[in-house]
């Protein structure tokens, strides 16, 4: 769906989205790195079950939540990738853990 | 009052590194809280990362965005404090800001608030609007001004706008083409009176006119006036359909970037009680602001688009005069001073808006874009409610205004808070009623205007 330009990667970073390892350009948001790797949807929606992915890129949307490193809703569009960070797809409603 | 700082800034656009430069001469203890990992807001996004390690691409994004390594750079030795990828959920009526970031909840008290927290893009509610692979034009922009990532397969943009045309441009000179621009309706007509005043203001016009041109030697297609758009696939986007000229056409697509101009990002000075007015010439809300961007609350100022849309070097002067209002207000300053150091600014900043008129005019969008007729369009994307529900409420049961409409659908409430819905709930409101929105009004915003785990809350730090 999306790729880095030849010209634009500096190093990497090793993330993993839905258990799959992925390299990813250092600096760029997790929400960044799901469109490069096309893994669609992101998310399916609390309501109807509907599949979603990033839609604004600059925090406002909402449509990029997703687990990382175990913390559900988080916007990945706000979040720099990290080595070693675990990003996971949201499926409808998130349970509460206590 | 004790306050940690003079000044605290919302949002690290041109605005807020304006106003934090002049505040800090000025003698204001400082400090600037942005979402970003890097100053420049969404003009100027990875400015300080994209001009030391991707040369190439600086000089692709273009001269407006290379304008913005300078204030960045004066922003950077100006000793304000800086606190990148921290969110504002809260300002309390004392003036105390609640922020977010590395998972801490921190309190930071201030004399004095400005919100600069910009634009963003107004939505465009068309049917599949939600579907993967649909983003906006600013979207695509953010992801190549910080990553150098790019559409990939066959992508189209569709809508208006400068924007629109910029992006597209700067994705021909990375090497993607589009494989179409369907552009909108254009109000050539209305905007004409307003040519003047356009052709008057520095350099908009050869802008506009060097992107059209170098989009069509690429040999992008432009369809312009294109009507009822709607965007089709399964898991993700697969198609568009539109009209034009009669016709119902149809492309292919992987990537289909949207984009209706762009509007303030109300939802922090909203939760503040800020007062606002209906523009009708920008076809969104602006808050009431003062020459100074004084708001209707005290100690709060705004400053750039947030304030009402007027680009990004016109931001950089309201937020300049932003920061001599504070520092008058703190009496850092005389308001003689104040006013003989904004006198330039100001003739600088209305060169700026000279421009205004003719492009909100000519890119306005038309009643059928911001009200969409197709009953299956989905309006409020967090609770996935439709533009046929909202207007069967308004018509049958007679609810009023938005924040009836949050009780009868829960439009509005879902975690964007309405920022994606707002203004087409208003906007079907007041087209079902028959009244102008300005009668119609905005959602009443609440804190937390981000979200905040109750543990973060539990944890809130205090610095002042």
């Amino acid at each position: 769906m999306f790729k880095t330009l030849p010209d634009a990667v500096c190093a990497t970073v090793t993330i993993t989205i839905n258990g799959t390892p992925f390299l990813a350009p250092h600096g760029c948001t997790a929400a960044a790195a799901l469109l490069l790797a096309g893994e669609m949807p992101t998310r399916t929606t609390p309501v109807s079950g509907e599949p979603r992915a990033p839609y604004c890129m600059m925090g406002v949307c909402f449509d990029c939540l997703m687990e990382i490193d175990g913390v559900a809703n988080q916007q990945a569009c706000l979040i720099p990738v990290a080595d070693g960070m675990r990003i996971n797809r949201q499926l409808g409603k998130v349970e509460i853990k206590i | 009052m004790s306050a940690a700082f003079d000044l605290v800034i919302v949002g690290a656009g041109p605005a807020g590194l304006a106003a934090a430069t002049t505040a800090t001469g000025l003698g204001l203890r400082t400090a600037v809280i942005d979402e970003q990992a890097e100053p420049g807001g969404q003009i100027y996004r990875g400015i300080e990362s994209v001009s030391a390690h991707r040369p190439a691409h600086f000089a692709m994004l273009g001269p407006d965005y290379a304008a913005g390594l300078a204030l960045v750079q004066r922003f950077r030795a100006s000793g304000a404090q800086y606190l990148p990828l921290t969110s504002v959920w809260q300002i309390d009526s004392e003036r105390n800001v609640f922020t977010r970031g590395n998972g801490r909840a921190t309190r930071i008290g201030a004399k004095q608030i400005l919100i600069a927290t910009g634009a963003m893009e107004r939505p465009v509610p068309v049917s599949g609007w939600t579907l993967p692979g649909v983003l906006t034009c600013g979207a695509a922009q953010t992801l190549l001004k910080s990553s150098g990532i790019v559409p990939d397969g066959r992508f189209v943009l569709a809508g208006c706008g400068p924007l629109l045309l910029l992006i597209a441009a700067q994705l021909v000179r990375a090497g993607v083409k589009p494989a179409a621009i369907i552009e909108t309706r254009l109000n050539y007509l209305a905007a004409l009176r307003h040519l003047p005043g356009f052709l008057a203001a520095p350099a908009y016009l050869g802008k506009g006119l060097r992107l059209i041109s170098e989009l069509r030697n690429a040999g992008v297609a432009i369809q312009s006036g294109a009507r009822n758009l709607q965007l089709r696939g399964d898991d993700r986007v697969r198609e568009i359909e539109y009209e034009w000229r009669g016709q119902t056409r149809r492309e292919t697509a992987d990537v289909v970037l949207l984009h209706q101009g762009i509007v303030p990002n109300m939802n922090l000075a909203l939760s503040l009680r800020c007062e606002y007015t209906w523009d009708d010439a920008q076809r969104s809300f602006r808050p009431c602001l003062d020459a100074w961007g004084n708001t209707s609350v005290d100690g709060v100022q705004i400053a750039g688009d947030n304030g009402g849309i007027i680009g990004a070097q016109a931001a950089e002067f309201s937020g300049h005069l932003a920061a001599l209002g504070a520092a008058s207000s703190l009496a850092k300053i005389s308001e003689n001073e104040r006013d003989r150091l904004a006198r330039p600014l100001r003739a600088q900043l209305s060169g700026h808006l000279r421009a205004r008129p003719f492009l909100d005019a000519l890119y306005r969008p038309a009643q059928d874009i911001v009200a969409p007729r197709v009953a299956e369009t989905i309006v409020c994307r967090c609770e996935e409610i439709r533009a046929g529900e909202i207007r069967r409420i308004v018509t049958e049961q007679g609810c009023p205004g938005p924040n009836q409409m949050k009780s009868f659908t829960r439009c509005g409430m879902g975690p964007c808070q309405g920022r994606l819905c707002g203004l087409t709930v208003v906007e079907l409101i007041a087209e079902c009623r028959g009244v102008p929105v300005s009668e119609v009004g905005y959602y009443r915003i609440r804190s937390p205007v981000k979200p905040i785990t109750l543990g973060e809350i539990a944890g809130l730090e205090v610095d002042n």
